[in-house]
């Protein structure tokens, strides 16, 4: 907790706060950008560590001979020592540019970037329902810990949230394919007008979105719940009952804006990995997302293509723990004191 | 609260308002007849000069067609875009005569000229030979004599010259095109000269094919084709029970055996140019010769290897590991190219006998040890590894009942069960003893043929396609011979000597020609043009008969997916905007009874 000498400096940041804050950016920021160098080089090698020769793997059980495999070996610069590669691959990321798919034959960022709308779509919408369930039923369940409700909606999480996605998917299908699509983000013979074609991705949207926020929001209820625990016997809840509040105001305005803080910290960290976490729902309802991407390339041995994947994924771990840090830094006082 | 419940009311009214016209649309205007196919493979692209795996090929096939073609009836070669042929007295120069009066679906006509341009490309252009570039290696010159004549001068003679699988492009497109590899041919609709034209592909999710009224053969009972992407085939199996989709192909035998009771669906066992072999790794080698792999060394006994030959026993394979979904195996071609598919016979034939093979492997010196494991000249146990593809079922199955039996005839055997790219690497690395795999065939067997022969055999870096590092010199010969042979009859003994003598090596034991499974809505679609016509399959044919002679069921609704989907869209975007709004007018009130406080 702060110290009462701290409290003036938090009311009027002092000059060597600031720069006490400026250094906690750039530190933050420097450490990003270090990871992401680390997460580069490293994604590199992962991938030719991995069993199997792309280029064999990716010509197996076709007509191609000898001469159009070694040909497609050097299209792709595969025939190269793995230095001269690690160096065509740098220059080519200094450019921007991410290299061709060994089994699209399209340049990975054209790929990514395609992928990366229905990815953001779905989960997107997924998160925010789950972090809205979450913390509504969170706060609820710890407010009144014990209760018929708490046990019932935690319990209720738990075993969502511990049901194999896949499954989970597998199920909803068969329980609800016969009103909902079974495949994509859109459908072929939708006419091409705006309305209809956003009730179609909406009417795709709904099975994919329910199967990943019923195993996500069961996190955001937890931490919501026991953080919310921690703050049920602090002095200034009992003030605020004092002051004759109704009970759900003194648990709506005084205790969850002081519980929220370990769940922003969360949700960031979970905004991060959503983005490549959908893959098993992208793929049981082959949702043409960046998850769904990584399936295909991991299943094609298509080494570029998860090469790039990685490094976007990764990236998005890393900006979204940037943008928690210092997101937390700016709503809570005690991280700017320490 | 009267706000909320007014903003309620306008926003329901506002969608309902919206969506009766679309509704009413949807339900009012004929719907055209749509194919619609699960396809679970990866489609990469539409270019034909890039497209080499399964799926690509399969829809490059529908939209343009081939010098020659294949026959429905038995694969046979028939004509495409050219009517007639003959050949030089020397056998190298071929003159295909181009039907005339053949447009492209932009109407232009399709000449000589294209023909000669699309061959040319490939022997010029190295990344244009990406995907067909096998197919013109021994061409000298392709000229066009004149707009309805092509002639194609070989170095030496060549028998596939029939079974040319070139998709033909029009020159007037591609000549513009500045980089074959980069060019994603996405112009819709897409000029071709198939029976359908691809008028959109959405990478991942869906291709659309409209019938193409030029086409110069037969033309499509219904208007409109279309391939959707799922990427697991129990998610297709849904779509099928569903009616999302129309046909389903891949199927597992659990799928295949739960969908026999579905109603409406029909269930398809059909006979594919797949096969299914055991390996036994004894010459694992470099195209320099150099030994590669960790293969174990008492498999270069030819008795060793005959021993476990008769040790396996094909009927039972295909009884239990294969539930009866397969034919049993035996020559390297499989049983569907009945033509230059090959069977042992009475004396050739290493028939299953565990007594003699354990014989076989007593005289050869190898005693079995107090634990009943037979030992080598050393004196080391043997035992082999048997590396299988963990996702195959039924091989995996296989690979137990082939451990019993070469347990009883005294070989110790470790089933190594790996994920498929482990799988291939053991197997171009030589490093497995024992190992199961597979090949598809073409109704010309040249291909097939050619991955058991010196040439494919891997250089350093591992470029090649060989099966088994199989380098005999009989085999080679008998390849060459049959890729020469002009004589139909004389080339087929060729290939069936080649056949014999891969069977005698026990280097590959085929074992099975696993079924195609399939299943379609029988209440939309009443038949379908198989290849063969007798136990053939609808999709992945040498051909686009399943897709062209489908039939729909008279009175059939084409799906009426679009109707009850959009309707739920609608449904779903009311309840969502009806909560959210419900959500937040909440919130207001509540905001505002708390400054009340």
């Amino acid at each position: 907790m702060t110290s009462p000498a701290a409290t003036p400096a938090l009311a009027e940041p002092s000059p060597s706060a600031r720069s006490g804050g400026a250094r906690y950016v750039l530190g933050k920021v420097g450490g990003a950008v270090v990871s992401l160098f680390v997460i580069v080089v490293l994604s590199f090698f992962l991938i030719r560590v991995l069993p199997g020769d792309p280029i064999r793997l990716l010509t197996r059980n076709t007509s191609l001979g000898a001469a159009q495999v070694a040909e497609l070996r050097h299209q792709f610069g595969l025939d190269k020592p793995l230095p001269a590669q690690f160096v065509d691959y740098m220059v080519g990321l200094a450019h921007g540019d991410l290299g061709v798919s060994l089994r699209f034959g399209q340049p990975v960022s054209q790929l990514i970037l395609r992928a990366l709308w229905p990815t953001v779509l779905l989960v997107g919408v997924a998160t925010l329902i789950s972090i809205l369930l979450g913390l509504w039923q969170g706060t609820r369940a710890g407010w009144r810990r014990g209760s018929g409700f708490d046990r019932f909606s935690t319990g209720f999480a738990l075993t969502l949230w511990s049901a194999p996605t896949f499954w989970l998917g597998m199920i909803l299908l068969a329980l609800a394919g016969s009103w909902f699509p079974t495949q994509g983000i859109l459908d072929p013979d939708t006419p091409p007008e705006f309305l209809p074609q956003a009730l179609d991705v909406l009417h795709h949207l709904v099975l994919p979105c329910l199967t990943l926020v019923a195993v996500l929001y069961a996190q955001y209820l937890l931490v919501m719940r026991s953080s919310l625990l921690e703050e049920m016997n602090a002095d200034y809840l009992t003030t605020a009952r004092a002051k004759g509040l109704r009970d759900d105001l003194v648990r709506d305005r005084h205790a969850v804006p002081n519980a929220l803080l370990p769940t922003v910290t969360l949700v960031f960290i979970q905004l991060g990995f959503v983005v490549g976490g959908a893959v098993t729902v992208e793929t049981v309802y082959s949702w043409p997302g960046l998850g769904l991407l990584l399936y295909q390339a991991l299943s094609d041995h298509d080494g570029t293509l998860l090469q790039g994947l990685l490094l976007v994924l990764a990236g998005a771990v890393l900006v979204m723990n940037l943008i928690g840090d210092l997101l937390l830094h700016v709503i809570d006082p005690r991280v700017r004191a320490a | 609260m009267r706000i909320r419940r007014i903003g309620i009311g306008l926003l329901a009214a506002g969608l309902a308002v919206l969506s009766t016209p679309m509704v009413a649309q949807a339900q009012d205007t004929q719907q055209p007849k749509v194919l619609r196919v699960a396809v679970t493979g990866t489609i990469a692209t539409m270019n034909p000069f890039m497209a080499y795996h399964l799926g690509d090929t399969e829809i490059g096939r529908v939209m343009y067609a081939f010098l020659t073609s294949y026959s429905q009836q038995d694969f046979s070669p028939q004509p495409g875009l050219a009517d007639k042929w003959t050949v030089s007295s020397d056998n190298l120069t071929w003159s295909y005569h181009i039907r005339s009066g053949m447009k492209w679906s932009d109407g232009q006509p399709i000449t000589a000229k294209d023909v000669a341009w699309t061959f040319n490309k490939i022997m010029t252009d190295k990344t244009a030979a990406t995907a067909n570039g096998n197919f013109v290696a021994n061409f000298d010159t392709v000229t066009a004599t004149d707009d309805s004549d092509v002639q194609i001068k070989t170095k030496k003679p060549q028998a596939t010259m029939l079974a040319l699988d070139v998709p033909i492009v029009p020159e007037h497109v591609w000549s513009k095109v500045t980089d074959i590899g980069k060019y994603d041919n996405l112009q819709y609709p897409v000029v071709g000269s198939g029976p359908f034209t691809l008028t959109n592909f959405t990478q991942g999710q869906s291709i659309t094919l409209k019938a193409n009224p030029d086409y110069y053969g037969d033309k499509p009972a219904y208007d409109q084709l279309e391939f959707r992407h799922y990427d697991n085939v129990d998610a297709a199996v849904q779509g099928l029970k569903n009616g999302d989709v129309d046909v389903v192909s891949n199927l597992t035998p659990a799928q295949f055996t739960a969908l026999q009771s579905t109603p409406n669906v029909t269930v398809v066992k059909s006979r594919q140019g797949r096969q299914n072999d055991l390996l036994i790794n004894y010459q694992a080698q470099t195209n320099t010769h150099q030994p590669v792999g960790d293969g174990n060394p008492v498999l270069k006994d030819p008795k060793v290897r005959q021993a476990i030959a008769e040790s396996v026993d094909i009927k039972t394979l295909v009884d239990k590991a294969y539930g009866g979904l397969a034919e049993p195996g035996s020559g390297f071609v499989p049983a569907v190219f009945s033509e230059w598919h090959w069977s042992p016979d009475a004396s050739q034939d290493q028939k299953f006998d565990l007594t003699a093979a354990a014989k076989l492997l007593d005289e050869a010196g190898y005693p079995k040890g107090a634990d009943g494991v037979r030992t080598d000249k050393s004196g080391k146990p043997i035992n082999l590894r048997l590396v299988v593809d963990n996702s195959n079922s039924q091989w995996m199955s296989a690979a137990q009942f082939i451990q019993g039996w070469l347990k009883q005839i005294g070989l110790g055997v470790t089933i190594q069960a790996l994920s498929s790219d482990a799988v291939t690497d053991a197997g171009s690395a030589g490093k497995y003893d024992l190992q199961l795999n597979a090949w598809t065939g073409n109704p010309d067997p040249d291909a097939l043929l050619s991955v058991q022969t010196c040439g494919n055999l891997p250089d350093a870096d591992g470029n090649g396609n060989t099966e088994n590092f199989m380098c005999d010199s009989q085999i080679n010969q008998l390849y060459d011979a049959q890729k020469s042979e002009l004589d139909p009859a004389k080339r087929k003994q060729d290939v069936k000597d080649l056949q014999a003598r891969l069977y005698s090596l026990d280097s590959s034991i085929v074992f099975a020609y696993p079924n195609a499974l399939e299943a379609y809505r029988s209440d939309r679609w009443s038949s379908f043009g198989l290849q063969p016509t007798q136990g053939g399959s609808i999709t992945h044919q040498n051909g686009y008969y399943g897709y062209l002679l489908a039939k729909p069921v008279a009175s059939a609704s084409s799906g009426g997916g679009a109707n009850t989907g959009l309707i739920i869209g609608i449904v779903v975007v009311v309840v969502v905007v009806l909560g959210g709004g419900a959500f937040v007018l909440s919130r207001r009130r509540r905001a505002g009874a708390d400054e009340r406080e």
